[in-house]
């Protein structure tokens, strides 16, 4: 023992001094950064919680038209930009979803490694960074210039934004499906589309249905793209097709830059509603990714 | 040819080469249709270009390069942008200074630091953070944020005035609503976007590297410098610009905090605007060449988040291309 403690001693196993410490720094920076961002997140869910839940009741949910700023918050309701968030974020979610499906079933099964369908699975990528006003803008010269505003225009707007979501989480949850299944469809005589629709689709279905809704939840709760399309109005328009309609977050926008309490803690309380519907679509995605992980072994 | 259309009542007998049947109709429709919707990706982002640029012509005809001074006034016709486009540059980079380090930490953190049931729950947390949509951000920031924010503003500010770097980014004037609330608030929009891509990235390290590192005696920190990083840097990269991107677009989380005051100045903490917000709170008022200005600066954030965009996305790509060994 002695022989071997007059060596130059390296101890791989316990690092010493600066080469220990400096680990240990990097290790609590990294934790810090995890904290860091705890904070804000749970500062604004704090906030939108104790400031939103005594203005929610029933009549604030369904009941309208939304008050003038300067009246008290336990007048009138939001039920006109609830009832706008459902049907503009509904009407998007029918075009987005099955277009997306249909988008990726073409870049996975039929385009595979050719030219075309990598230039579009690359652009669909490059599509979900395009900012969302770009997309309200888009809209405004294609559709409001020669339709007016409406419901419609700003669902339209929203489809643009989910479109590439979509394609992209279809993409990946068909890449996961294995080759098998296809081959023993066609080992029976099965065409293509036959094979994609009743194999190859249903096989994926918990991934994409999870797609979907991470897609609408994200849709759900953009604003810029409907401020050209939709304007925002005090009363409830159940009509999507024509005139101009509201929306939660577009109504949030608004009450943000009011200087009256009243107005605010109706912004407050519109607030948490787009929040827990957010949340809810996220909750139910991510349940139905673990039940269709459950079925995957 | 005629084999082809003599298949059918071949068929009955059995075809001489059952494989050159021809595909049925409904088979034919499916995968046109499908094409379609591919190409619908292609036809949108065109359609954008082509339409936004075609608003936003009499901008650019009447105001030629003009576009890119700083003399914004639209009540006497004069549109120049480049405070817009300054604020933006200033914000953006503000949100990456923040967002980056803390996104690139919990990425580290989830791969090489906790076991995966601890992985998970801090997952959900960043995929919450990435749900709250982007107008609470906005109400939040100039609610309770900017209000609270003001009195470090103005404690920093008289502080540093005079200190010669320090003074000239974090002097006075100071407002709760600023460039730098306006990049704070975007930093955390952006994090889980670059946290959940450099995660990816750095997942696709290969365990030998890093085992192959730890053997030789490294601590973490050394194994991560040695075997992570060189692996992943491309990737990271790749995943910051697109939070670039991303923090460029972001629309009205930044018009509520900004400040709205199209003033080009080197402090941080004075009130600014950048191409997004001055399109949401302006747009709705605005006819003739004002609308078209505004349309054009819809066309440039356009141009400039596309080529931003690309650009990651083949970094990302061929990174990720380079690791599959291909």
């Amino acid at each position: 023992m002695a022989v071997i403690a007059d060596q130059h001693q390296v101890d791989l196993r316990e690092p010493k001094g600066w080469r220990r410490s400096s680990n240990r720094i990097a290790t609590i920076l990294m934790v810090t950064s995890f904290v860091v961002v705890l904070i804000p997140l749970g500062f604004v869910l704090f906030t939108v919680i104790a400031k939103g839940a005594s203005v929610i009741s029933w009549k604030f949910l369904t009941g309208g038209p939304i008050p003038p700023n300067v009246l008290p918050a336990d007048v009138g309701g939001m039920g006109p930009a609830v009832l706008g968030t459902i049907e503009i974020t509904g009407i998007a979610t029918v075009m987005a979803v099955p277009l997306g499906i249909l988008g990726a079933v073409y870049l996975n099964e039929y385009g595979g490694k050719n030219p075309l369908a990598t230039l579009i699975g690359f652009m669909s990528d490059v599509m979900t960074g395009v900012p969302s006003i770009v997309m309200g803008l888009f809209i405004f010269s294609i559709w409001v210039l020669h339709f007016g505003f409406s419901g419609f225009a700003g669902a339209l707007a929203l489809a643009c934004l989910m479109l590439p979501i979509v394609i992209r989480s279809t993409y990946e949850m068909l890449r996961l499906v294995p080759n098998s299944l296809r081959e023993g469809s066609y080992a029976l005589g099965a065409t293509k589309a036959r094979v994609t629709v009743t194999v190859v689709l249903p096989a994926a279905i918990g991934g994409i249905v999870s797609g979907a809704l991470l897609a609408v939840a994200r849709a759900a709760g953009e604003t810029a793209p409907l401020l050209f399309t939709i304007l925002t109005v005090t009363a409830a328009n159940p009509n999507v097709f024509s005139g101009a309609n509201t929306s939660l977050p577009s109504q949030i926008f608004v009450n943000a830059s009011s200087p009256y309490d009243g107005a605010q803690a109706r912004g407050w309380g519109a607030a948490l509603t787009l929040i827990a519907i957010c949340f809810i679509l996220m909750i139910v995605a991510r349940l139905v990714t673990a039940r269709f992980a459950r079925y995957q072994h | 040819m005629t084999t082809v259309t003599q298949a059918g009542p071949a068929a009955q007998a059995g075809p001489a080469h059952p494989l050159e049947h021809r595909r049925p109709l409904g088979d034919r429709t499916f995968a046109i249709v499908a094409l379609a919707c591919g190409l619908l990706v292609l036809a949108i982002l065109i359609l954008i270009a082509v339409s936004t640029s075609q608003q936003a012509s009499s901008w650019f005809s009447t105001e030629g390069l003009k576009i890119f001074t700083n003399n914004w006034n639209p009540a006497a016709n004069d549109y120049g942008a480049l405070a817009f486009i300054y604020g933006t540059a200033v914000t953006a980079i503000i949100a990456l200074i923040l967002a980056v380090p803390v996104s690139v930490g919990i990425a580290l953190l989830l791969t090489e630091v906790v076991p995966y049931r601890w992985s998970r729950p801090i997952v959900y947390v960043i995929d919450l953070l990435a749900v709250v949509p982007s107008v609470v951000w906005g109400l939040w920031g100039i609610l309770v944020f900017a209000p609270w924010i003001q009195h470090i503003y103005a404690h920093i500010a008289s502080v540093v005035n005079g200190v010669p770097v320090f003074g000239f980014f974090f002097g006075t004037p100071t407002s709760g609503a600023s460039f730098f609330t306006a990049g704070i608030i975007l930093a955390f929009m952006i994090t889980p976007i670059v946290t959940s891509l450099s995660r990816e990235v750095i997942a696709t390290v290969p365990a030998i590297d890093k085992e192959g590192a730890y053997a030789l005696g490294a601590t973490r920190l050394e194994m991560i410098r040695g075997a992570v990083w060189p692996h992943s840097q491309g990737g990271v990269v790749g995943a910051v610009l697109l939070g670039l991107g991303r923090a460029m677009g972001e629309t009205i989380a930044a018009a509520l905090v900004i400040g709205s005051s199209a003033t080009i100045t080197s402090r941080l903490f004075a009130p600014g605007y950048n191409m997004p917000a001055v399109i949401a709170n302006q747009f709705g008022e605005a006819y003739g060449v004002f609308r078209a200005a505004l349309m054009g600066l819809g066309v440039l954030l356009f141009a400039f988040t596309i080529i931003v965009n690309v650009i990651a996305r083949g970094i990302v790509e061929r990174s990720a291309r380079r690791k599959r060994g291909g």
